[in-house]
Parts: structure tokens; sequence; C-alpha cells
């Protein structure tokens, strides 16, 4: 049987450098970059840009039960939903599946502290780390950490009913969310899915777990290409959020598409080689279809090594390509950043021009033509590795 | 011979391998034995200190254990283990080398106390803030705790040590978690991506913070003496649902590909389905409507009548509003035919095991299919009579089953279910 067409009918972006397409557009036009090397010095992060959630959240009871990072998402998917056309219309949201990439939520970092510092001080005996998680935590802080809970929340927000699958796993989660997704579509077992990720780059709880491998970007902002001798992600934030839906369906609501999602491959690479990532994008390149090496690719390379060394390698090998790294403008939005990448490939589709390039070390060009082709590109900063096919819609 | 497909033409999914950790014990044979029994595997917690804790129990696996201590590592080991006995009963591909993908529920981790705390004392600085104790973190000192919690650091082992192809996939559909692994590996081959997927679920969260964190809710059971008197689904005097660790294991193959290989059937998923509550955070909705749409879905995605179901593994959790929702959501699906339904619920002997539960009772419905005995839901002394359900309490019931429906319907409005049957239709 023949696999259905999938189509990107709606987008929804909230990110550091604002919220919906056209802020969105006009900021990578002029190659706006909002990074913050103070708020968490000496790491460089990239804070959600100012947004009341109100218009999308309109409950302040569900504002107040999420964390930062749940807003963000929950936002996101309704701009998406709205972009696609589906606000409110329970018909098609009571049978929506979602897909939705997430790590965890933000802990209370004031308790957290209290804690450490306490033990540091041989003043926490190991009977009284009940007592002080019993009487500090907010019990609905729970709620705001678990990873379901971003799905929870819009389903509770915007009524998409149908099924809803969490995955986990940093970067890899949302590429196998848009893997899944589209396998669905195509087989037929799905008409319609909402997918995609929310992070929150402005967290010092976050840091912890980056700073064990040393991956965070610290001191002084760099675009992702320039940080080859001074390496490391900088932690960004974004709620990057897609509705995929067949073309029939699409057809049939008379919806009109952004770009088709041609196919999603991923690879689990053995890092443990050297050269293994390389070798993975390798293999994983023939699988899409790209029709001429003029095609544009946008990254989400991380600028953390030796990942993005390894992946700047194998762009060395198609030296024809337009490539775009997220990383240098949004940040490393983690487990958002392959959806982001999917949301500005169908974006400069369906504004039939790829945006400047922002790269002082010359990786990027310039392309005038508009773009039918687009590869979307993730490799995990420790695991992980993904591409996918955006093209126009013939 | 039967034909390899189902009635809707998709290819026939059937379980060639099975294994299973739970507080009762390590593998198939004891867990049957002591579940038949009527056996808890619920008990004091003597992992860390209980001062100021309301709920003192748990389904804890002590007799797995893992050094330096996580919950984490204990989930992967408790995973290692419930894999290897179900590709030993398999027998699919190679030491090493499984021939299709990973879908594992697993809870979502975090850096836990434990390691914190090593790091916080290592601070040089008095009165730290983050920025002091993320100086500590880096430097290499820490880079295994990187590893050990990343959100897919139990993914990425897993597909090492069984050699799985592709991407493995970790997903947390909170209580729902293991039937939405087994949903994944279904769904897979049906569309013909593979002939075989590795389904694994595992929680080994019994720690202080989960638990404090499930208390505050007011979730948990308080019944602490005796604790395995505190898990008691469908009686009036339930009070909530006991943690509990665990993890399952299933191998499932194409008819097909199983055939060819002459591998011995253990069952088939006829069907699965899910659907999403969007009434509360954790409550579910109480006319359960969100339940029974997942019941309908599943019947329908196995093309069965209810009438066939006879027998409910319910997800039977033991709190006063899930039990109740769940006997509504059953009684308006299966109307006259619900008192014909033998139910029982595996939670009461083995505790709740969140993001293991629905692989486990998976595995348990399978065996209640293979020995036609239906384990008992303990602690069955004073019914419930709004849920006058035919609860096979106590002891176990001899009754023969052709077709199990398994429920999980969890926190954060996930809800699926799974039909298990002995023979391919």
């Amino acid at each position: 049987m023949a696999e259905k067409e999938v189509w990107i009918t709606g987008v929804g972006l909230l990110s550091s450098l604002g919220e919906g397409l056209d802020a969105h557009w006009q900021a990578l036009g002029e190659k706006r970059v909002n990074a913050d090397d103070k708020r968490l010095a000496p790491y460089v992060i990239h804070p959600i840009a100012p947004v009341s959630f109100d218009a999308q959240i309109p409950k302040k009871g569900d504002q107040r039960q999420m964390e930062t990072w749940q807003r963000i998402g929950t936002y996101a998917a309704g701009l998406a939903l709205d972009s696609a056309g589906v606000k409110g219309n329970q018909e098609i949201l009571s049978r929506m599946d979602m897909i939705i990439a997430a790590g965890g939520g933000e802990r209370d970092l004031n308790v957290d502290l209290a804690i450490m510092n306490a033990d540091a001080q041989g003043k926490l005996p190991p009977a009284l780390l009940n007592e002080k998680l019993m009487n500090e935590l907010r019990p609905t802080l729970f709620l705001a950490q678990l990873s379901n809970l971003l799905a929870g929340n819009i389903a509770i927000v915007h009524g998409v009913c149908g099924t809803s699958r969490t995955f986990m796993g940093e970067e890899a989660s949302s590429i196998d969310a848009a893997r899944i997704a589209v396998a669905r579509i195509g087989a037929g077992q799905s008409d319609i899915a909402l997918v995609g990720a929310a992070h929150n780059g402005d967290r010092g709880d976050l840091l912890m777990l980056y700073s064990f491998g040393d991956f965070a970007l610290k001191d002084q902002y760099a675009p992702v290409w320039a940080r080859r001798n001074h390496p490391g992600f900088a932690i960004g934030s974004a709620g990057a959020f897609l509705v995929m839906e067949s073309r029939e369906h699409a057809e049939a609501r008379g919806a009109k598409p952004y770009a088709k999602l041609t196919r999603v491959v991923a690879d689990l690479a053995k890092r443990k080689q050297p050269g293994a990532v390389t070798k993975s994008l390798q293999t994983m390149w023939p699988q899409l279809g790209v029709s001429n090496d003029n095609a544009v690719l946008i990254t989400g390379a991380t600028g953390a090594e030796p990942a993005t060394g390894e992946e700047r390698e194998f762009l060395g090998q198609h030296p024809g390509l337009a490539v775009r790294a997220t990383g240098t403008t949004f940040g490393h939005t983690m487990e958002a950043q392959f959806p982001l990448g999917l949301a500005l490939a169908a974006l400069s589709i369906s504004r039939g021009a790829l945006y400047p390039a922002n790269d002082p070390t010359g990786l990027e060009v310039e392309k005038t033509e508009a773009p039918t082709q687009i590869v979307v590109l993730g490799v995990g900063h420790w695991q992980g590795e993904g591409m996918a096919l955006v093209e126009a819609v013939k | 011979m039967t034909a390899p497909r189902d009635k809707f033409g998709r290819p026939i999914v059937v379980v060639t391998g099975m294994g299973i950790v739970t507080s009762l014990g390590g593998g198939k044979t004891d867990n049957w034995k002591r579940l038949t029994a009527g056996e808890s595997g619920i008990k004091t917690v003597t992992r860390f200190p209980l001062d100021s804790l309301k709920t003192t129990m748990a389904g804890a696996v002590d007799f797995v254990t893992v050094d330096p201590f996580s919950s984490t590592s204990l989930s992967q080991r408790l995973a290692e283990i419930a894999t290897e006995e179900a590709l030993e009963q398999s027998g699919i591909g190679s030491k090493g080398d499984f021939p299709g993908p990973l879908f594992l529920a697993v809870a979502p981790i975090e850096t836990e106390w434990p390691q914190r705390l090593e790091i916080a004392r290592e601070v040089p600085t008095k009165d730290f803030g983050i920025i002091d104790y993320l100086a500590t973190c880096s430097g290499g000192k820490f880079a295994h705790f990187h590893r050990r919690f990343t959100f897919g650091s139990v993914a990425l082992n897993l597909a090492e040590t069984f050699g799985t192809k592709g991407s493995p996939i970790s997903l947390s559909t909170a209580c729902a978690s293991g039937a939405t692994a087994i949903q994944l590996g279904v769904e897979a081959i049906r569309r013909g991506e593979t002939d075989a997927t590795l389904c694994v679920a595992t929680d080994g969260s019994v720690n202080p913070e989960a638990m404090v964190r499930f208390s505050l809710l007011s979730a948990l059971s308080t019944q602490n003496d005796p604790p395995q008197g505190a898990s008691k689904p469908f009686s009036k005097n339930r009070d909530g649902f006991v943690m509990a660790e665990g993890a399952g294991a299933l191998v499932l193959e194409s008819y097909e590909a199983a055939m060819a290989r002459g591998a011995r059937i253990l069952g088939v998923v006829a069907g699965c389905g899910e659907l999403t509550d969007s009434f509360h955070r954790t409550r579910s909705a109480p006319d359960g409507k969100p339940a029974i749409g997942c019941v309908r879905k599943t019947l329908a995605d196995a093309g069965m009548e209810p009438e066939q179901i006879d027998h409910i593994n319910a997800h039977g959790t033991s709190t006063p509003e899930n039990d109740k929702m769940e006997y509504l959501a059953t009684s308006a699906v299966f109307g006259e035919h619900t008192k014909n339904i033998p139910v029982s619920s595996n939670k009461s002997m083995v505790g709740h095991t969140i993001s293991a539960a629905g692989a486990v009772e998976a595995i348990f419905s399978l065996l209640t299919l293979e020995h036609q005995r239906i384990p008992p839901t303990i602690n069955y002394e004073v019914p419930d009579p709004a849920i006058p359900f035919d609860v096979v309490g106590n002891k176990a019931r001899d009754a023969k089953v052709t077709a199990v429906m398994s429920n999980s319907f969890g926190f954060g409005g996930q809800n699926a279910s799974l039909i298990l049957t002995r023979e391919p239709a």
C-alpha cells in the first residue's frame, strides 16, 4: 500500500525571539539573537522572550498549575492549532494524536539548595531529608515536573484528546516523535497529529546535568560555527509545535499546507568510536531522497564537541548545501531543537525564501532562490541522530 | 493453517517471549506461583529512613541490588533482568543482536538525592548558590552522572546491551506507560516496518522524594500496618495506591515471522487503544467518558464485541476515585455482560509498578490465558457496594479464559487498554 503524503498544516513557535511566525521571520531576517551572559553567568543562555500567556492559556488557574516549560509548550501548541485552523474544533481535536518530546520540569531550587547546604554543613541527618521534602515541596510541583504533564496540560487547555504519548531522551526524543507521527500518518494509523516540544533554558537546576559533562557554553556568546576553540551549547528556550496530517485529511477540510514532511530517519550511532556520528549521517543521507546537493539544511548543531565537529565533517562533504544552524540564533533547545528546525523549514518553504546566514566563519552561505527541499538535521549532544526532509507541496 | 493477517488485513502480532520482575520475585515461574497463591510483595520500606513519612510501605524490589544505588540504575537493572528472561524464552536473534527496535517505558529521570548531596559536600564555599554548585558539577569529576541521569540513558544502555536496531524510544505516559510501549511495538509491526520489537517497561522509583511527591498529592495508601493489607482494590475501605517496583519485557513478533522460525506463540496482542482525558491533571473524569472511549477503541481495534471478553485485568489501583471510575467505564461498555466478567487487580499483591504496570499486567494476563487460572484480588474483605464487579476475591479462580482486557487508566489523563488472546483469531 502506498504511503500517504504527510503535510505540515500548522506551525507554532514561541522562543527567545518572540512569538508567532511573522515575528520569527522578521527576527531571522534581521539576524537578531537574544542571548544573556549575565543571568546565570558564567553560563550563556537564551531566555524566552517576554510573553503574556493569557492569549493561549486563558485560565489563570491552569497557568498556576504549570511551570514555565509547560506554559511555553502549551502556548506554542495553541499557536500551532490556531495556525492549522483547528483550534476549538472539537470533532478534530478529540481524535487528534499527540506526540510530545519532553524532559523534566523545573525543580524548586530554593528548597534543593537549602537541603544541600544543610547537608554540606553536617546539619542534615538522613531522617531530616524526608521532613524537609514533606514540609517544603509544593504538592503541585510534581505535576509541573512530570514529563508527560506537558501533554496533559495541552489536553486540558486545548482539548487535544486522541492519543497522548510523551517521548523522553533529550534531542533524540523529538526526532523519534516526528518519525513515529509521520510513520503512523503515512500508514493510515493516524489522520492528524500534534508534534512538538518545549524547553526553558533559564534554569540553574537544568544546567547541572550538562555541567557534569562540561557541555554548557560559558563566558561569551559566539555563533555555533565559531565555537571551535571554545565549544559548548548555550541553553535555549523555545516551544515548537507542528500539526501534521495526511494530505487527504487536510484537503478534505480545506487546510493549506506550509510544506510536506516527506521522511524522517533516526539512528543511534555507537559514539564510543570516533567518527561514528559522521558515519551515521552519511548512512542516513541517501535515505532521505534529496534530489540535488544544492538543497538547504537546517541543523540543530549544539556547538558542543565532539558531536558538532563530526557534523562539520559531514557538512564538509556536501559543500553545495546552504546551511543554517538554529543554535546560533536560538541556543540549544534540547528536545525542542528538532521541531524548531522543522518549523523553520516549513516556514521558509511557505515564504518561498531562506532567511539570511548568520555565521562569521563562512560555513553558512546565502541562498537567493526559493527553497524546495530543506533537510532538517539533529545530532544530539550525547546520543541520537536524525534527519528529515521537508519539501514544497507540488 | 490460520491466515497470518487479522480481519483488517494487518499482520497479526504475537508474543514469543516474556520476562518479569516484581516485588514477588524474579521470573515468570516465581511470580505466577506467588501471585496465584495470593501472596503480597508489599513490605515496610527498609531502603531509607521513614521519619516524617505518612506512607511507610511499598512493593520495593530489594532482592536486586545496584551499587551505587539510584532509582535509575535499579530501573535499568530490572529491565535487563526481565529482558534477558524474555529473550531466552523467545530464542529470537542472538546474544546482543535483537532484530528490531526497542520501546522502553521508564519513569522520568533526574539526578537523585544521594548524588546531589555527594556533590554538595564538595562545594568549597559556605552557603553556596547554584552557580557555586554548578562549578563543582563541572570539571569532569562527575561526568558519570551525565551518563547516568540523561533521560535517554536507560534506553541507550539497553540498546547497546541487547543490540536492538535503530533509535530506541523512551516514553512516559504515567501509569499507562507499559501499555503504550506495547502499543508502539504493535503499531510498528502492523506497519510492516519490522518483524519484531522489544517492549520493555521498568520502574525502580521507591525513593524518598518520589514517595513524598505522591504522598503530597494524597495518592498513596497510609494503611501501613500490616503493609501487605494496604492495597485493597474495589474494597470499601481502600485509601490509595501502594508504590511498587518491577519490570516487564515482551518480545513481539509478526505471526508470520514467528511461525517461520518455529517460535512458540505465547499469546496474541489482538487490540490496543488509547484515549486521553482532559478533565484534570490527577483525577479522571468522574463520568468515565475517556476510559469508556478507550475501552471501545480497543475493542474496535481488535474487531471484537464486548461479549468476547471473558476476563478483565483491571487497572485497580486501590484509590477511591479510580476504582469507582473503572467500574463505571466498564459497565457502560459491557452493560449486562459486566457481571459475567471476572475482574482482578494484580496491584493488590505487587502494588502499583507505575511505569512498568502496563507491561507487568499484560504478562500476568498472558499467564492467565496460559494457565486458565485468574489470580486473585487480595485484601477483598469489605466489598464496595458501589463497585459490583465479579471480583476474583482472595483466592485464585480456574476459569475458561480466551480473551483478556488489560486496562491502564492513569495520571495526567493517560488511558490505554490492551486485548490479549491465546490463539490468533
